[in-house]
């Protein structure tokens, strides 16, 4: 069988469809994004009838897979690092309620922040819900440990968490697939109370999952991606997790250590494991791309035991992504650089799209503002986050999906008056409009500006939940029709716009004003594939 | 053997067309490769770099280690210079002269192109002009994978052959004008060589 050369994210894909999924439930978020893109876009998915849409946000996504598993089939779900939090609340408790149908939930992380607002580690989440994680180290791994993932978690009957980062889900390398396998039939799960977190019910299936914990270390014992690599000098033992192991390897081009090598890609921790390189060797090196979790499980508070290194004694930098030179200066090797950047490369940050209806919301907002004092801006997670950059200068804030309305609607209690939300039509309908309600409910002095591009641009373009009903969401939920106002962000508009951003400024109550124009580039695609289908 | 490549631009200057074409003709020649793209926010107009590895034998890191590229490919003049850090000491450096110009701090092309003079091993050459010249406008990145493909230890048919299946789908014209592109880049770089 010939290798496929996949991202990370789309050996994940692959596997999910082989492995006999009935549905994948996500929110789009890099580095995440490109699982669900492709099982859309997989004629086997279409023809095994995979559910494969986008969810309002990671939580529905969540506890829709839930929903799945309850119902005995498999389900897959999706999402950044951050979205975990947004999922938190289904998450943590999918582990006392347990699963029926075997669900994955992948969790994509970002070290190094490249197109994101923090580094957490998302491992951090699956020890806290007391569930089975896998960690891949490269492409092949992931595929194959979505397949186990299942497997496991149909055994087990526990959600089993799949931690990737940034570098395996955006590279590509050779990936050789397995046969596939049906999808499962309805089957409710035995017990019909399993799913009802009642106090007297989930104390009793807190204590199963406690229990359970002492299965979940055997299998990672046992599960074939935790592996001692022996060797021969025993002044210290090295342990790496998930994509860790790659960057010491490329450190020994004949891909032989003389040190023992614990390689991790499955917790709970294999206690056994650890504890056998603990007593071989007489240091430790912990080698792992996030959070130092392992580190500091091995060193305790007080860490009376043996030198333990890592990121938490400086031997490897505390934040940021891993890579070779970073591995090879902590095992005291040669550390290699080529001639410095010159001094007349200047920066490129990213920057909106020529013709972006944004710029033409921002430039009309910024007018509108002049006489005010600077500040009163709060923005929110999309491309529209760029117009904090020149020449915009035109945001104040960007925290997590849905803080532009309900920061503006504190700093508005708190006096700021005029108080502005920037936010984008998709990230409105995944976390917005809860607290647009919360604003309707206080008669706060809002201005909420809702870009709306009719997309999720920053991701590539998936569809937006709240395409085509945003003011009927506004008018539902309660604001005044006189003050939901729909601009064209074009230039041409551009004094008429400022005079209606004025108006609703003045007023003191939530007004929602929507510039509406398709983001450039899905509205460029569609033409393309337009043309092509008028010329074939 | 080994090829670690550096590959840089802007966003939306489509440097992966140039990975893809590069890691079709590696696999098709029984290399193993490990390819690191860029997705995400730096798409929008940033500067973009991918890493791609090939090599005869099994890749463990998917990041090329500093200092140990063996090729910067760039579409682009000022990014090429981003990544030297990168590069090893008797690593070659094949680069675009035509600036893309989006930002207004951008530095006056002769200090950009000193730069690029001051290393011993480069090619640079005006793929746009070469690319229009042939009628084949949109196809500069192919005058950018000509000129790179001596220096990558996989031969020019291989690269050919993956070329057109690329295009394939788009029809013999389209085929032709991208082989003619990558023609005149590859024998813009063997005559400088000799």
């Amino acid at each position: 069988m010939t290798k496929l050369m996949l991202l990370g994210d789309e050996a994940i894909a692959q596997a999910a469809i082989d492995a006999g999924i009935s549905g994948i439930y996500a929110y789009p978020g890099t580095p995440s994004t490109e699982i669900t893109e492709f099982i859309m876009n997989s004629k086997e998915a279409k023809e095994g009838m995979i559910h494969a849409k986008w969810s309002v946000n990671e939580k529905t996504a969540m506890e829709s897979a839930l929903g799945m598993s309850y119902a005995g089939k498999r389900a897959m779900v999706c999402m950044k690092h951050v979205g975990l939090n947004v999922a938190a609340d289904a998450f943590v408790n999918s582990a006392i309620t347990g699963a029926n149908g075997g669900i994955i939930v992948v969790s994509a992380d970002d070290p190094s922040m490249h197109s994101s607002q923090n580094e957490q580690d998302s491992r951090f989440y699956g020890k806290f819900a007391l569930i089975p994680i896998l960690e891949p180290s490269n492409q092949q791994e992931a595929y194959d440990m979505v397949l186990y993932g299942f497997e496991l978690s149909e055994k087990l009957k526990t959600p089993v968490l799949l931690r990737v980062t940034t570098r395996l889900a955006h590279s590509r390398a050779g990936v050789l697939r397995m046969p596939g396998r049906d999808q499962n039939t309805l089957k409710l799960p035995d017990n019909l109370k399993q799913f009802i977190l009642l106090p007297a019910i989930a104390r009793k299936q807190y204590k199963t999952l406690v229990a359970k914990q002492e299965d979940y270390t055997a299998m990672s014992e046992s599960g074939g991606f935790n592996r001692l690599i022996e060797g021969t000098d025993k002044t210290m033992g090295i342990i790496t997790t998930g994509i860790a192991y790659n960057y010491l390897m490329e450190n020994f081009p004949d891909r032989k250590v003389s040190f023992p090598i614990l390689k991790i890609g499955q917790y709970p921790l294999p206690r056994k494991l650890v504890e056998k390189l603990y007593s071989e060797c007489s240091s430790l090196l912990v080698l792992e791309e996030g959070y130092p979790l392992v580190e500091e499980m091995l060193r305790g508070y007080l860490n009376h035991g043996k030198a333990i290194h890592g990121r938490l004694d400086g031997t490897v930098p505390f934040d940021g992504e891993l890579n070779p030179n970073i591995v090879a200066v902590a095992l005291g090797l040669k550390d290699t650089r080529g001639r410095d950047v010159p001094s007349v490369v200047v920066g490129r940050p990213p920057s909106l799209c020529k013709g972006c209806p944004h710029i033409s919301s921002y430039n009309a907002l910024n007018e509108a503002l002049e006489t005010w004092s600077k500040g009163r801006v709060f923005s929110d997670i999309g491309c529209y986050t760029l117009g904090a950059l020149p020449p915009f200068n035109a945001i104040n804030s960007c925290v997590d999906m849905g803080a532009s309305i309900t920061m503006a609607k504190g700093a508005a209690d708190a006096g700021l008056n005029p108080s502005v939300a920037v936010i984008g039509d998709s990230t409105f309908t995944h976390s917005g409009m809860t607290g647009l309600i919360d604003c309707v409910n206080d008669n706060s002095a809002v201005t909420v500006m809702i870009l709306d591009n009719s997309t999720t641009a920053m991701t590539g373009g998936q569809d937006s939940a709240g395409y085509g009903k945003i003011e009927e969401i506004c008018k539902g939920v309660g604001v005044d029709p006189d003050h939901i106002v729909v601009l064209n962000p074009l230039p041409k508009y551009h004094a008429e716009n400022i005079a209606a951003i004025k108006r609703e400024l003045g007023y003191q109550g939530v007004s929602v004003i929507i510039p509406r124009r398709e983001c450039i580039q899905t509205a460029s695609r569609k033409l393309k594939a337009a043309k092509k289908e008028a010329v074939e | 053997m080994k090829r670690d490549i550096i590959l840089a631009g802007v966003g939306g200057q489509g440097i992966l067309s140039i990975a893809t074409a590069i890691g079709m003709a590696a696999l098709d020649s029984g290399l193993n490769l490990k390819q690191a793209e860029v997705h995400g926010m730096s798409q929008r107009g940033g500067d973009v770099s991918s890493n791609l590895r090939i090599a005869d034998y099994e890749i463990a890191s998917d990041l090329i280690p500093c200092g140990q590229a063996d090729l910067i490919i760039s579409v682009e003049p000022m990014e090429s210079l981003r990544y030297l850090p990168m590069l090893s000491e008797d690593g070659w450096l094949i680069t675009n002269t035509q600036p893309f110009i989006n930002i207004n701090n951008y530095p006056p092309m002769e200090s950009v192109m000193a730069e690029i003079e001051l290393l011993k091993k480069h090619i640079a050459l005006d793929a746009e002009t070469i690319a229009k010249d042939l009628g084949a406008a949109r196809s500069a990145n192919m005058v950018i994978l000509g000129a790179a493909t001596p220096f990558l230890a996989i031969s020019p048919d291989k690269m050919r052959s993956a070329i057109r299946n690329i295009f394939k789908r788009k029809g013999d014209d389209i085929v032709k004008l991208n082989l003619d592109a990558f023609e005149a880049g590859y024998r813009f770089a063997t005559d400088r060589q000799n």
